[in-house]
């Protein structure tokens, strides 16, 4: 808790709300120390007088010390927010838990009674309330707490809700925690911060709410001192003495306020030891595009970029928030043919597929290299000229199909859109194109499936529709990025049939980014192995099966559970992909390759031709084949 | 002796007030000895992960069975299943919402011990920081929280906590289809290896059939909540007796393009017709379709091989003696 107090003192709003509020808190309980008079002391010589030595803010009315009633008034304040609040989070904290977590006939119960107080009018109820109990704010307080806390119940039971369907609740569970130990442990820290802000907003407004039956006469009653009162004062002599307005309600706002930001640094602090930051995107650097010509002088293997070649990436390089994530990417796509670009996880794979299209994710830009596509640098395209080539030039399918479709609209109504987006033709004939592509991504049924919506699909239907969607604009060049990968392997080999089916028919290029050898093997001619950020290895298929020129392309290859022997552990390649702020300067592979000597990290090893098209980044590639290639 | 055995559990889920309730596992029967590996194998909405948090006690059956270590623990409660959970542990599917990212992973791994044992705080830190080490994570993994991790490493993290007080049976769903091909196998090689010097017993879901052959001793392959087929690893991999386990060997692409090339020609493509109920729940996508299969369920037979057992009505005619069938290669569809 010392950890999280300091880490709150580090944000200056934090420390001056707690300087105010720990200033209102001492004076208030220690008013009998710190006020120069009495709250009731009458001075009738001073009365309504301007702030002087005797009276540092002055008098009212009857002359009494307006500091003195301030800080007298404070207490009464203090005790009302502090009864309004127990009730409020014991209430709120303990009914929204055991709703949410509970469920069953404690939710119902719970959420009808929290429904039917929402129902009643709360300052009626504290008024019905103080007019038994007259002039018992305490009464008054702990009710407004009762009133309040079904907010608190509601919001704390969605979000238990949430957070009972974790995995780590389960994997709790299974370790054999008690209900109370899982809420408390598991449930409650993941709520803390939003209980803190409610609970910051709702003091805020007992504060005010105070203040107002002070100001209508409820509660602590004249002469005796509270902020309320003291507005009510004031508001009385506003046209005589508008001065007395200022001690009285610049207290009040500032206190609001400074619950307000308290609330605020609190939650911030207490998450940002396990969340983490997003990484801070530059917000000028977002849309520039640099003219820069290729650097391509450390690799001098890549042959120029091929005429013939449909799409021909040279010296690639893309930046997230400032850090190169991809570097001197360069291949060609010759047209109807299919290239994979493999690897794992981190190694820049999607974000070189995205970075042709102008689609950088994370505030990223390209930060060097062209992508020609039929001839046009795509990287010095404006927005406009790149919207124009996306869809009708280029089209992508991702990994998730949900997320290329719209939930809201009929599978219908969102390829007419992409129809009508590329052809200027009427609705009539963009409805019958509909069925045609429903068809060439084989759907059986097409009319049916146009008429549902998204949720009414299944993962393999929804990706036909996705690819349906992409192939609207008759692209001559689809990129996927992982397309199988969350599907069902029987639905995969349909899909990837499709593919082949689809790049038959229409004759365009695909670039498939995916992490499954078996993709490869099954669909590419050429393959591009990508690691941290570069390209490693670049070769025909078949030769790279056979023979892997890269030690990361041969423990990739050599990982696969398909070849493991029985009975053996399964080759692996130590340690994991480095991240692009921890890339060293030499060979990025050294630190897990077999092969690697001192050699390897002096410096950067540059993507040299070893064959008429086959590119590796190793120095020891001559070892590696010698060795007996893969195992 | 049987560590667990799982006789006709059915589970279900209501589907509303105007619906039947969806079947998500039929009448499944499997055991798991000592030291031994069960794998389950199926696609998505075969209910294999059902199965799995059914025997952990998070779903509960509707009818059905499941002793463990002797013991009846279908409808265990609370306080059993927290005495359960000594030597019943699990590793989830996703590494990165399995572990609590308000906790650091000292915190997490002492959980289990502070139920089960009372220790001392050192104690618990050395214990904690031995199974790290033993799971192949740095010495300062204890103070850090989940977020600073990568998948694999939390997947090591969350087998580390399964291990925490020497379980006997630990349910793997699907540990490690969410990892990187480098970083899968070394995690399946960890899990060999504690296998090998804990001699835990595993039941482990996954739904690539390489995977689970090679950590599986047996394999029960599952279809729409049903066991298809059932047999030692090495046969049902190489000689599949179920036409879907053949139609799931034929469906995953093998990291080879001239051997994948020929797999793909010889390949039938399936049709996408409404499942069928009442008869083989395979009926509809099965290329040997009779009528038989379409109006009766086939049970699941002994088929002679030691320890297999497969659901198909049709299975004696296709594979009508083992000597056609034993040259090893996949027969295709």
């Amino acid at each position: 808790m010392n950890g999280l107090a300091r880490r709150v003192m580090r944000r200056p709003a934090a420390v001056a709300s707690t300087t105010w509020l720990g200033l209102v808190l001492v004076t208030a309980v220690g008013a009998p120390l710190f006020a120069p008079h009495g709250p009731l002391d009458q001075d009738l010589n001073h009365v309504l007088s301007d702030p002087s030595s005797g009276h540092l803010l002055g008098t009212d009315e009857l002359g009494r010390d307006i500091l003195s009633r301030l800080l007298y008034g404070g207490q009464s304040t203090l005790l009302g927010v502090v009864e309004a609040l127990l009730v409020y989070l014991v209430l709120g904290v303990t009914f929204g838990l055991a709703a949410g977590y509970l469920g069953g006939w404690v939710d119902w119960v719970v959420t009808r009674t929290a429904e039917l107080m929402f129902a009643l009018p709360g300052i009626i109820i504290v008024l019905v309330v103080l007019s038994v109990f007259p002039s018992n704010l305490s009464a008054a307080m702990i009710t407004f707490g009762v009133l309040g806390s079904p907010g608190l119940v509601r919001l704390l039971r969605a979000q238990t809700l949430s957070v009972r369907e974790e995995l780590y609740v389960a994997a709790a569970r299974v370790s054999g925690l008690s209900r109370p130990q899982i809420l408390r442990r598991h449930v409650l820290p993941r709520m803390i911060s939003m209980v803190i802000v409610q609970a910051a907003l709702f003091a805020a407004i007992v504060v005010t709410i105070q203040a107002g039956l002070g100001f209508l006469g409820f509660g602590v009653q004249p002469p005796n001192p509270s902020w309320g009162g003291l507005v009510a004062d004031a508001s009385n002599v506003i046209d005589t003495d508008p001065w007395m307005l200022v001690p009285a309600g610049v207290p009040l706002v500032l206190t609001v306020i400074a619950l307000g930001l308290l609330g605020d640094a609190i939650r911030d602090a207490a998450i940002e030891n396990w969340s983490l930051s997003k990484m801070a995107a530059p917000a000028a650097g977002v849309t520039a595009r640099p003219a820069a010509a290729p650097d391509t002088d450390t690799d001098a293997g890549v042959p120029a970029s091929d005429g013939a070649a449909l799409l021909s990436v040279r010296g690639l390089s893309v930046e997230i928030g400032g850090t190169p994530v991809v570097q001197n990417v360069s291949f060609d796509l010759m047209p109807g043919q299919t290239l994979g670009v493999v690897g794992e996880s981190g190694c820049g794979k999607s974000v070189t597929a995205l970075g042709i299209l102008g689609l950088v994710p994370g505030g990223g830009r390209i930060s060097g290299g062209q992508c020609l596509f039929e001839g046009k640098d795509l990287a010095t395209l404006s927005p406009a000229e790149l919207a124009a080539v996306r869809g009708s030039g280029i089209a992508f399918v991702s990994q998730e199909p949900m997320v290329a479709l719209d939930p809201t609209f009929t599978v219908s109504a969102q390829l007419a859109e992409a129809v009508r987006r590329h052809r200027r033709i009427p609705r009539r004939a963009a409805r019958a194109r509909v069925l045609e592509l429903l068809d060439l991504v084989n759907i059986p049924d097409p009319a049916a499936v146009a008429r549902r919506y998204p949720h009414q699909l299944s993962g393999g239907m929804a990706q036909r529709v996705a690819i349906a969607l992409a192939l609207a604009g008759d692209p001559r060049l689809l990129i996927a990025d992982e397309p199988t990968t969350a599907l069902d392997v029987t639905v995969q080999a349909e899909i990837l049939a499709l593919l082949r089916t689809l790049q038959d028919e229409t004759g365009m290029s695909v670039l498939i980014v995916t992490h499954d050898w078996g993709v490869v093997a099954d669909l590419c001619q050429r393959a591009v192995v990508m690691y941290a950020g570069q390209v490693v290895e670049h070769a025909d298929v078949n030769a790279m099966f056979g023979q892997p020129y890269h030690p990361y392309t041969q423990g990739l290859l050599a990982a696969n559970p398909h070849l493991a022997v029985e009975g053996e552990p399964l080759p692996t390649i130590p340690g994991t992909v480095p991240a692009p702020s921890d890339w060293p300067s030499g060979c990025r592979f050294s630190q897990r390759c077999p092969y690697a000597t001192e050699e390897c990290s002096a410096g950067p090893v540059a993507l040299t031709r070893l064959q008429a098209d086959r590119l590796s980044r190793c120095l020891h590639t001559d070892q590696l084949v010698l060795e007996g290639g893969r195992r | 002796m049987t560590t667990l055995d799982v006789r006709d559990l059915t589970v279900e889920f209501r589907q509303g007030r105007s619906r039947p309730p969806l079947r998500a596992v039929d009448a499944v029967s499997l055991q798991i000895g000592a030291g031994e590996t069960l794998g389950l194998v199926g696609e998505s909405g075969s209910g294999k992960s059902t199965l799995g948090r059914a025997i952990l006690g998070l779903t509960p059956a509707a009818s059905g069975s499941v002793h463990y270590e002797g013991k009846d623990i279908t409808r265990a409660g609370l306080r059993e299943r927290r005495a359960l959970s000594a030597t019943m542990q699990a590793v989830f599917q996703d590494p990165y919402s399995s572990l609590n990212p308000t906790r650091t992973i000292g915190q997490t791994l002492a959980e289990p011990l502070l139920v089960h044992r009372r220790l001392e705080r050192a104690e618990t830190v050395e214990q904690v920081r031995t199974m790290l080490d033993r799971v192949g994570m740095p010495g300062d993994t204890a103070e850090r929280y989940p977020s600073q991790f990568s998948g694999g490493q939390r997947q090591r993290i969350a087998i580390a906590r399964a291990l925490m007080l020497s379980p006997h049976l630990v349910i793997c769903d699907e540990p490690v289809s969410a990892l990187d091909l480098s970083i899968q196998a070394q995690v399946m090689n960890l899990l060999a290896d504690l296998q090998r010097e804990l001699g835990l017993s595993y039941l482990f879901i996954a739904h690539d059939l390489a995977v689970v052959r090679h950590l599986s001793h047996r394999i029960v392959v599952l279809y729409r909540g049903q066991v298809m087929e059932t047999g030692p690893a090495a046969r049902v991999y190489s000689r599949p007796g179920h036409p879907y386990t053949e139609a799931l060997l034929a469906a995953a692409p093998v990291p080879d393009p001239e051997q994948q090339r020929a797999r793909r020609t010889a390949r039938t493509a399936t049709t996408l017709a409404p499942p069928n109920t009442g008869g083989c729940p395979f009926a509809h996508r099965c290329p040997h379709t009779v009528d038989r299969c379409r109006t009766e369920r086939p049970a699941l037979r002994p088929t002679g091989d030691s320890g297999s057992a497969v659901a198909c009505h049709r299975f004696a005619e296709l594979h009508p003696s083992p000597a056609e069938t034993s040259n090893g290669k996949v027969p295709l569809v």
